[in-house]
């Protein structure tokens, strides 16, 4: 076992994946000789050589394009959107054709293509950059999406995601890149898409989140301990497909949720699992299922930043609430 | 006896009459479309009227057993060429569950078919163009001999898609063959008002490859030109942009009423010089074609239309529970 950052386990997954399948192909913008502007395809170049590794000039919707093309030939292409906020200038190819292949051939086509890009809020770098666009992505059939929060799934679920004969968006939250370190196996293992983690045990209420909040949700939990209230915490892992079933299973026996994002209010992640709750648990609630999440504006400049985004302290507020109710 | 055009360009008798027949098949079955939609039976139409010569001249100048195309909505003569059968056309303008391009799920003229090798395409213009790229890609990594075969409007080439793939397949000296229909108009909005510059083949030179205009009118100046361009790519010498001036002998569409911005004048000279017409006067004079022969290929056009018009009406819709087919991968699936 190694000690691993997020950003370690990620490269360490691209390297797997490209010793494992000659068919995986891994190109976008400075990711070659440079190795990504964090450092994600660091070596991978020089390693495995400049036909599998390489920069493409700057155009985006070329980028995803091009994958559907080599994908059609039995390539793997997992291409890196620099900022996914960026993904806006290849939206058509994401999602008018790289998520419709399969549906619009009756099944004889398919694009096996993985979009990994960075995203996600608190390392002052404004709009665009930091922007969480995964309920966008989420809301495209044929495509899925996963958001890792800690470095062993982040390379479980990216080994997961190239294997995967459908479209994946991978979006790695930059905050978690370089924040903390944990034991990833060097060898290869997968972690399911679709499939979420129990990450701490509670019996009051459960609190849902994904990618970084899942930090913060940690965070509010060990609070709400302190206060006699024991909190469960899901990470979903992956917010297209989401596992409803173990987040049902958890409100059935705590019979109260918050679900949290970093994403703005409006549509998104947590309406949608706001409302399979209560289609599927509604008689097992003693409370309404709350949500904590950005306010409904454009993701703002840095001094703003700490304020804007949702906090563990936002959570406890929210849990209490539900607790009082 | 000095030889005739298509025999400099080393096109037999046979071969020529065979690209005629194709030429002939697109223009046939493209006008029994009409007809099935103003007699309602069939619910759009969008043609390749005019734009024949170019079509069918181009593909018979790849390898039709190993090249990809990525087409755009005008390419009867193309896809008919690669392979695609009268009885596919017509099971894809009725959107019956057998259509091949994709079992009645996207408009008529969205074609693909994976096992002639013709990528499937979408519905806003110029999204195959990064598609044939990528599979330019595929083959150059995989050393096969193959080229991509791209065709659009001379409207879509304003798109960002076209000046993103072609600047890519220009760095790493793609075996792409772009081909530009131009047939000036978009829809509605003639050239003046779409192009800045003075061709579409002069934007070739900013992607580093050459660019060639053409009479797309006749077949045979298109074969030329794409056969050398055939050449340069699988010689390694990288892409071509070739822009075939052509005519949109129709509206835009079945929606559409082309006498609101054309005149009248236009529209008639456009029906003196059609491509079909030319091609059957060249090869009367050659002697390759007569009367009597064309009679017969025309008959023998119509019966297979008529048996394919017939077939393609009475086959089955998809049923509407197939709508939630082929989404995702089927569990173990591909």
């Amino acid at each position: 076992m190694a000690q691993m950052t997020m950003i370690q386990a990620i490269t360490d997954a691209l390297s797997t994946e490209l010793k494992n399948d000659e068919d995986v192909l891994v190109f976008g913008e400075d990711v070659g000789q440079n190795g990504g502007v964090f450092r994600a395809t660091e070596g991978l170049q020089e390693e495995f050589g400049e036909e599998r590794v390489f920069d493409t000039p700057l155009a985006e919707s070329g980028i995803i394009g091009m994958s559907v093309g080599l994908s059609t030939q039995g390539f793997r292409p997992v291409p890196e959107i620099q900022f996914f906020g960026f993904v806006y200038e290849a939206m058509d190819a994401v999602s008018g054709q790289a998520a419709r292949m399969r549906y619009r051939s009756g099944g004889r086509w398919h694009a096996p293509i993985t979009i990994r890009s960075p995203f996600g809020g608190g390392v002052h770098t404004p709009e665009l950059h930091a922007d969480s666009l995964e309920g966008l992505m989420a809301q495209q059939p044929g495509l899925k999406v996963v958001i890792p929060s800690n470095p062993y799934d982040a390379k479980g679920l990216l080994i997961s995601s190239i294997r995967e004969n459908d479209p994946v968006i991978f979006l790695e939250h930059m905050k978690l890149y370089r924040s903390f370190r944990e034991e990833v196996p060097e060898e290869e293992f997968t972690v399911d898409l679709g499939k979420a983690n129990v990450k701490r045990e509670g019996k009051d209420i459960t609190l849902i989140a994904y990618g970084a909040m899942v930090h913060s949700s940690l965070k509010a939990a060990e609070e709400l301990e302190k206060e006699n209230i024991d909190a469960e915490v899901i990470d979903l892992r992956t917010v297209q497909p989401i596992d409803v079933d173990t987040i049902i299973e958890s409100v059935m026996k705590t019979n109260r949720a918050v679900v949290v994002q970093e994403a703005q209010r409006q549509a998104g992640i947590a309406a949608s699992i706001v409302s399979e709750i209560q289609e599927r648990a509604i008689l097992h609630l003693e409370a309404p299922v709350l949500r904590v999440t950005a306010p409904d504006t454009v993701y703002p400049f840095s001094q703003a930043e700490e304020v804007w985004l949702p906090n563990y302290e936002d959570i406890i507020e929210k849990a209490k609430q539900s607790i009082n109710f | 006896m000095a030889k005739s055009r298509h025999q400099e360009l080393g096109l037999t008798d046979e071969k020529v009459l065979d690209m005629y027949r194709t030429m002939l098949r697109a223009r046939k079955i493209d006008e029994r479309m009409w007809l099935l939609n103003r007699a309602g039976k069939i619910p759009f139409v969008i043609s390749c009227q005019g734009q024949e010569a170019a079509q069918v001249g181009a593909a018979y100048a790849l390898n039709l057993e190993e090249d990809y195309a990525a087409p755009y909505y005008r390419d009867m003569g193309v896809v008919l060429a690669f392979g695609m059968t009268t009885r596919d056309l017509f099971l894809s303008g009725f959107a019956k569950a057998e259509d091949p391009n994709s079992g009645g799920r996207q408009m008529p003229g969205h074609f693909g078919q994976k096992k002639n090798r013709i990528l499937t395409g979408s519905s806003p213009v110029t999204t195959q163009l990064p598609h044939a790229v990528g599979v330019a890609l595929a083959g150059k990594m995989e050393k096969k001999d193959f080229v991509s075969f791209v065709t659009l409007g001379e409207g879509s080439s304003n798109q960002g898609d076209f000046h993103e793939g072609l600047n890519f397949a220009g760095v790493h000296k793609l075996p792409v063959i772009t081909m530009v229909e131009n047939n000036k108009y978009a829809i509605s909005v003639p050239l003046d008002r779409q192009v800045a510059s003075e061709t579409v083949a002069d934007r070739g030179k900013s992607y580093g490859m050459p660019g060639y205009q053409v009479n797309g009118n006749d077949p045979l100046d298109v074969f030329a030109v794409i056969k050398e361009a055939r050449e340069r790519a699988v010689n390694g010498e990288g892409p071509t942009l070739v822009e075939a001036i052509t005519n949109r002998l129709t509206a835009h569409s079945s929606d559409d009423d082309h006498t609101a911005y054309r005149d009248k004048e236009e529209i008639e000279e456009m029906k003196k010089n059609d491509c079909i017409m030319l091609f059957s006067e060249y090869l009367k004079e050659q002697g390759v074609l007569t009367d009597d022969a064309e009679t017969a290929m025309m008959k023998e056009i119509d019966d297979e239309i008529n048996d394919a018009t017939e077939y393609a009406e009475n086959a089955p819709y998809p049923e509407p529970t197939d709508a939630l087919k082929y989404v995702y991968a089927e569990e173990g699936g591909e």
